[in-house]
């Protein structure tokens, strides 16, 4: 039986009850309970089940290290799979189900894999899932599937809320046990920027629970006093519930705070992500007790000595009348005193060790407390509780000598410095072969943008198993740290430790039988005996036999079994502990939330939408939009009860029968100034810029280096020394970037400024036979093709706005472009569409400016370019110079392949019926290829239904295709069949070009 | 996460304020080069564990290309200079020499 | 000529923090070489202020000078002024190379005041925002959650945080949030 002891709990306010909720019934805390001290005072021993045999599991552990007490928690938006039970703080009405069982914690079908472990050893899925190969799609996969997964996806929309913090600081302190503490202290005395965290609600880590004397006073007092010093020192702050997750590159750390997970509130962030830039980290992140491999040793009531005492000391919580301690070390002997000291039996403390006289060794026998040394458990028995155990001699092979009752086993095989945040950006261990320990090599830290060491451990986290060391260790740390002398050390006296006896197995000769009972990892279900049968496969290297057994692969990451785990590998293979190493350290330390890691970046905010000036009007006007990048264009205006096809075609033929209005504000403008914009334009761009004249237009095409299209559009020269070029929407970042590359990477001497004004400018397009008449309408400026003729710009006032006008047109139509100030684009816009009302103006979409420019035969960046393009494959060599002697791109349309007759280049595609062929269909060739596969000989790059022509139009690519007119080739539909596809010219449209001038 | 420090506006800039731009000190060769001048221009490209010099741009910032001699193994910066610079500049040479005495990197050393 | 609209309409929200739509301002971009003497005389002439050195602004967002980068500033006056500034500055370098372009529409400026501004900034941009190290009078352009800003602190203590104009809502309400989330508590005064 565990229960709440009449006194003692340190932590807990017995004055005010909580209620808590566990598998639908109530169970009584108090304030300052964790979830599992409240179910272990209330006898609720048994918190889960295995992964893979479905054992029963109880609490093994009292902080982050627990891998079985993970339950769901909360309901609907509240839910989170995977909550541990020994770090969640209970609030009244706090509501948690148990996971991984079926269909009853108690009652569990999925048990009966126990009964069959010895056919599901290590490596039982990649053996026995392997073949026949058919059977995985219907039969392995759903298996698998069905076992996987402890918790259970949550299933409602997350309701709480998140943000991240970014805190530039000198030194991070992690952990606030007393060596964080001190160190924090003492680098405070330096007036640096200091950030101490502590992942748990409470401050001084495990110190109260043994209390040393520092400077002559309880270790509780002290810890209050160094933290109202820190608190006092206005360049340090302090936060709990804050878990440092992970140290990365040059000083970079996360944390995760818990804001309200401890008392929920509406409308607060539930947790907040630190993302800290420290000059120097110290890591003071205390140590984690080991278990011991002894056969039963996952059965409920078995846990870590050290927790033991934590439920008593920090709780008052009994986890049973009669326990036996087992250990290889002195520490141990505290959790049988302070059970002694509580009025509790402890019938036995089973010491492996064959001398033990430490001074608590002899205080412990002092109390009357029976000690074995020499001895080992052979097996605990009990089912869903221990019930008692069978000891034996540690050197033997587990002969039974006397069976002890006892409802309650408290092991300690050891402790381990949580190395975590020291290893995550490559800090080096070393093995103490004294201590039994990997700890940090302090000759190989992890080294930031100095090339120095850049995190220090300290205390426990450094190996320190003392408080007078661990302080020591603080000062120093926190001195160097922040440069400065070591002070003052606080005094501290507490009891000297005798030496630990390294076991790995309980007892060293356990036989098979045993050692396929001794539990490695509870979570997962990995014993001594997979470890060992791991190796004898042939997995030596500790991350091959991780993978291959799944040893420290649960959530808890391996932090009660990694290094037991590879101290049992290091004896199967016969090779030294730390030539076997340890598996990588990664982050987080413990598991942080989706929701911290988006922060802010959620619903609405989730990504930055770029909207045009005119945004808001296609919004209340039945734009459907498409994504062009960041921004959300109108890919159609739909009327009435109209599908988003009709519209295209409605507005298509509008613009070819009176006038349409296209935003295209997003269109990239960069305005390129300077002696030498001309000359570095021709470097650009395939063609000549630099003898254009001023207030003319002319489309230009840029290339990269490979000789690849990556954009294009019309520049216009605006004076002598400035140019203007137009970007598609996607490109106007990129493109200002390649620009300022060059001018600042390679050309560093020529005379050019770059400015982005494409925001500047609400850019509207008025295009069709009418479009110079809406023009008129607005009045301001001579728009008449003497005046502005087709391809000119000029500067004027329409409307009384401010425009510069281009006679472009993307659409074979008499089209105009206007560029108005970006304040003034919305109040453009509805001039248009008022002065145009009259000639039956309509909008038009992204889709309807496709179709458009297809019937006319025009390319668009990224449908007929693809990167592997250059612009000989789509016949734009008219668009090419062939007089200069460079420009970017030239060598590289030299090479052989580029030159080669048989590249696929640009024509017209019509289907024989009529019919649209599907986007992305393939030219089907003769033969095969290696693979067997049909060989291509073109693909379509450009397909869609012209209502101005009354059936399917194309372009795409073909191999040899310009020297093919009028051949008919099949294309694939997608569904097996072709459809056969005459070579046409890829002008569909008034080839003449007789529209444009309306 | 990287930190450089930006030589033109002396922002110690976070990674994500930077864009990286590959390998620096390429010599371009356009018309007129022979196609394993073009190939090495185009495509070779340096893959050391250790010294390495890099093109970096402040994009979010003051949006200027600067040069970047850093250890890809240990993350450790020797320093930044101009993107205006066909070699690295003497002190830069020294400040690696100084931790990594007999480096070298292409033509460089 | 038709009266502009500022892209935030002059939306504002009260609070601990408050946020303001600072309005429709003027913006000229100048570039050229910032040691130039004439180039300094006229953009401090037109803005009534000193003229900024590296990673520093003068004045306000009403009527200042913001350094941009190393050939670089932006230049604040009021929005009906830009276009004649643009022409004074050109007239001022003729024949030195430079460029000056009026981009008072491309960008939206929002005002933050409050004791928490520096909390709410901190949750958003990776630059150092502590009071030691981004003190009034300097300017930052840096990352504001997602896109690209210029952080600014004021000598009176306010910000403002100037955005591309075709994000400036989602910038908004992505501060705006962030005030709402509450205090961090990490700076103090």
């Amino acid at each position: 039986m565990s229960t709440r002891l009449a006194r003692g709990g340190r932590l807990i306010n017995r004055r005010k009850a909580v209620t808590v909720t566990f598998n639908g019934r109530n169970y009584k805390g108090f304030e300052g309970d964790t979830l599992a001290s409240a179910l272990l005072a209330n006898d609720q021993m048994l918190v889960g089940r295995s992964f893979k045999y479905h054992r029963p599991r109880g609490i093994v552990a009292s902080g982050a290290e627990e891998p079985n007490g993970l339950v769901n928690l909360g309901q609907g938006g509240g839910f989170e799979p995977n909550a541990r039970v020994t770090t969640t703080e209970v609030f009244e009405g706090l509501t948690a189900e148990s996971q991984n069982h079926w269909p009853s914690l108690e009652f569990d079908v999925g048990a009966i894999n126990t009964a069959l472990s010895r056919f599901l050893p290590a490596g039982f899925y990649y053996k026995m899932f392997l073949h026949p190969r058919s059977f995985w799609k219907h039969v392995y996969e759903p298996f698998i599937r069905q076992s996987a997964g402890l918790g259970q996806a949550p299933k409602a929309r997350d309701q709480d809320t998140y943000e991240q913090f970014n805190a530039h600081v000198d030194v991070l302190v992690v952990g606030g046990g007393l060596a964080g503490l001190q160190a924090a202290l003492t680098a405070g005395q330096s007036g640096l920027r200091v950030l101490l965290i502590e992942q748990s609600a409470h401050w001084g880590g495990r110190a109260a629970v043994d209390d040393p004397l520092i400077d002559g006073t309880p270790a509780e007092f002290w810890i209050k006093t160094a933290v109202q010093r820190l608190a006092a020192l206005p360049n340090v702050r302090l936060r709990t519930r804050t878990m440092g997750a992970g140290v990365y590159d040059h000083g970079y750390a996360l944390a995760h705070e818990r804001l309200t997970d401890h008392a929920p509130e509406a409308g607060k962030p539930r947790h907040r992500l630190w993302r800290i830039r420290a000059g120097k980290i110290v890591t003071a992140t205390g140590m984690i007790e080991r278990p011991l491999s002894f056969a039963g040793n996952d059965i409920p009531g078995v846990m870590l000595a050290s927790a033991v005492r934590d439920y008593a000391v920090d709780f008052g919580v009994s986890i049973g009348d009669r326990t036996v301690v087992v250990t290889n070390n002195d520490d141990a002997y505290r959790t049988a005193m302070v059970l002694h000291q509580a009025g509790l039996i402890v019938p036995a403390i089973i010491d492996a060790r064959v001398q033990a006289d430490g001074a608590l060794v002899r205080a412990a026998r002092d109390l009357g407390i029976r000690v074995e040394t020499g001895r080992a458990i052979a097996r605990v028995k009990g089912g869903k509780r221990v019930t008692g155990v069978t000891i034996c001699a540690h050197a033997g092979e587990g002969s039974g000598l006397e069976d002890i009752a006892c409802d309650a086993v408290a092991m300690s095989g050891g402790w381990s410095p949580v190395v975590h945040l020291w290893s995550h950006c490559g800090g080096k261990l070393i093995w103490d072969e004294g201590l039994a320990m990997f700890r940090p090599d302090a000759t190989r830290p992890p080294t930031g943008a100095d090339g120095a060491g850049f995190v220090f451990p300290v205390g426990g986290a450094n190996g320190m198993l003392r408080t007078a060391d661990v302080l020591t260790d603080a000062v120093a740390v926190g001195a160097s740290v922040s440069g400065q002398a070591a002070g003052d050390v606080p005094v501290a006296v507490d009891s000297e430790q005798g030496a630990i006896l390294p076991v790995w197995l309980m007892p060293q000769g356990a036989t098979l039988k045993l050692r396929q009972k001794m539990w490695l990892d509870y979570q997962n279900d990995v014993k001594v005996s997979d470890v060992q049968l791991a190796a004898r496969e042939g997995y030596e290297s500790v991350e091959h036999a991780k993978r291959y057994t799944t040893l420290g692969m649960a959530t808890d990451q391996g932090k009660l079994s990694n290094i037991n785990g590879l101290a049992v590998l290091s004896g199967a293979i016969n090779t030294p502990i730390p030539q076997v190493g340890t598996t990588t350290f990664r982050p987080p330390y413990t598991p942080i939330s989706m929701g911290a890691i988006a922060g802010v970046a959620r619903g609405d905010l989730f990504q930055p939408v770029r909207k045009t000036p005119i945004h808001g009007w296609h919004e209340a006007s039945g734009a459907e939009f498409e994504p062009v990048g960041l921004w959300r264009r109108p890919y159609a205006f739909l009327q009435g009860h109209e599908s988003a096809h009709e519209a295209v075609n409605r507005e298509v033929l509008n613009v070819r029968r009176n006038v349409g209005l296209l935003d295209a504000s997003t269109l990239g403008k960069l305005i390129v100034k300077g002696p030498d914009a001309g000359r570095f334009l021709d470097m650009l761009y395939t063609n000549v810029m630099s003898t254009l004249p001023v207030g003319k237009c002319r489309y230009g095409l840029m290339c990269n280096e490979n000789g690849f299209l990556i954009d294009d559009g019309v520049v216009v020269r605006m004076a002598e020394d400035t140019w203007l070029c137009h970007t598609t929407t996607g490109g106007a970042d990129r493109i200002h970037a390649h620009m300022e590359d060059w001018l600042q990477c390679e050309w560093w001497d020529w005379k050019v400024y770059v400015a982005n004004v494409t925001e500047q400018y609400a850019q509207i397009a008025v295009v069709g036979p009418n479009a110079r008449k809406v023009l008129e309408k607005l009045d301001g400026m001579d728009v008449t093709k003497e005046v502005l003729p087709f391809m000119t710009s000029a500067d004027g006032t329409l409307g009384g706005i401010a425009a510069r006008v281009f006679r472009i047109s993307f659409s074979g139509e008499l089209s105009y472009e206007i560029a108005v100030p970006a304040s003034q684009g919305r109040a453009f816009w509805d001039a248009c569409l008022a002065a145009g009302a009259e000639f039956g103006i309509q909008p038009y979409g992204t889709e309807c400016l496709h179709v458009l420019r297809a019937e006319k035969g025009f390319i668009m960046i990224g449908d007929e370019t693809d990167g592997t393009v250059i612009p000989q494959d789509l016949n734009l060599g008219w668009a090419i110079s062939k007089k200069k002697s460079d420009y970017l791109g030239k060598r590289g349309q030299e090479r052989s392949h580029m030159v080669d007759p048989k590249r696929w280049k640009l024509v017209g595609l019509e289907t024989v019926d009529g019919s649209v062929i599907p986007d992305g269909a393939y030219a089907v060739g003769t033969g095969t290829n290696a693979n067997g596969q049909k060989n291509t000989q073109g693909r379509v790059t450009s397909t869609y239904f012209s209502p101005t022509l009354g059936k399917g139009i194309a372009m795409g690519l073909v191999e040899r295709g310009p020297e093919r007119m009028g051949e008919v080739i099949p294309f694939t539909k997608g569904n097996g069949t072709t459809v056969d596809v005459r070579i046409v010219d890829q002008v569909f449209y008034d080839k003449a070009g007789a529209k444009q001038d309306g | 996460m990287l930190t450089l420090t930006c030589p033109y506006c002396g922002v110690a800039a976070d990674e994500t304020e930077l864009a990286a731009g590959g390998e620096a000190h390429l010599k371009r060769f356009g018309p007129g080069s022979t196609d394993a001048e073009f190939d090495t221009y185009m495509f070779a490209r340096e893959n050391p564990k250790g010294v390495h010099f890099e093109r970096w741009r402040h994009a979010y910032g003051c949006g200027k290309w600067f040069l970047a001699a850093r250890d890809t193994n240990t993350l450790e910066v020797f320093g930044t200079y101009p993107a205006q610079s066909s070699a690295p500049p003497q002190h830069i040479r020294d400040a690696i020499t100084a931790k990594r005495p007999g480096w070298t990197w292409r033509d460089f050393a | 000529m038709a009266d502009g609209v500022s892209v935030l309409g002059g939306v504002s929200v009260g609070g601990a923090v408050a946020l303001r739509d600072l309005g429709l301002t003027g913006m000229v971009t100048v570039r050229g070489n910032l040691a130039g003497g004439a180039l300094q005389a006229v953009c401090a002439g037109l803005a009534g202020v000193g003229f900024p050195g590296a990673g520093m602004a003068t004045g306000t967002a009403a009527q200042g000078i913001a350094w941009m980068s190393p050939d670089e500033v932006m230049v604040f006056v009021a929005h009906d002024a830009a276009g004649a500034a643009v022409a004074q500055i050109d007239a001022a370098l003729a024949g030195v190379h430079h460029l000056a372009v009026d981009v008072s529409d491309a960008r939206a400026l929002i005002g933050l005041s409050g004791a928490g501004a520096r909390d709410v900034l901190a949750k958003l941009t990776p630059a150092d925002m502590h009071p030691d190290a981004f003190r009034p009078g300097m300017f930052r352009r840096t990352r504001l959650g997602q896109v690209a800003a210029g952080i600014w602190a004021l000598e009176d203590g306010s910000f403002a945080v100037m955005c591309f104009r075709s994000v400036a809502d989602h910038v908004f309400a992505t501060l705006a949030q962030s005030v709402k989330d509450g205090a961090v508590g990490h700076f103090k005064g």
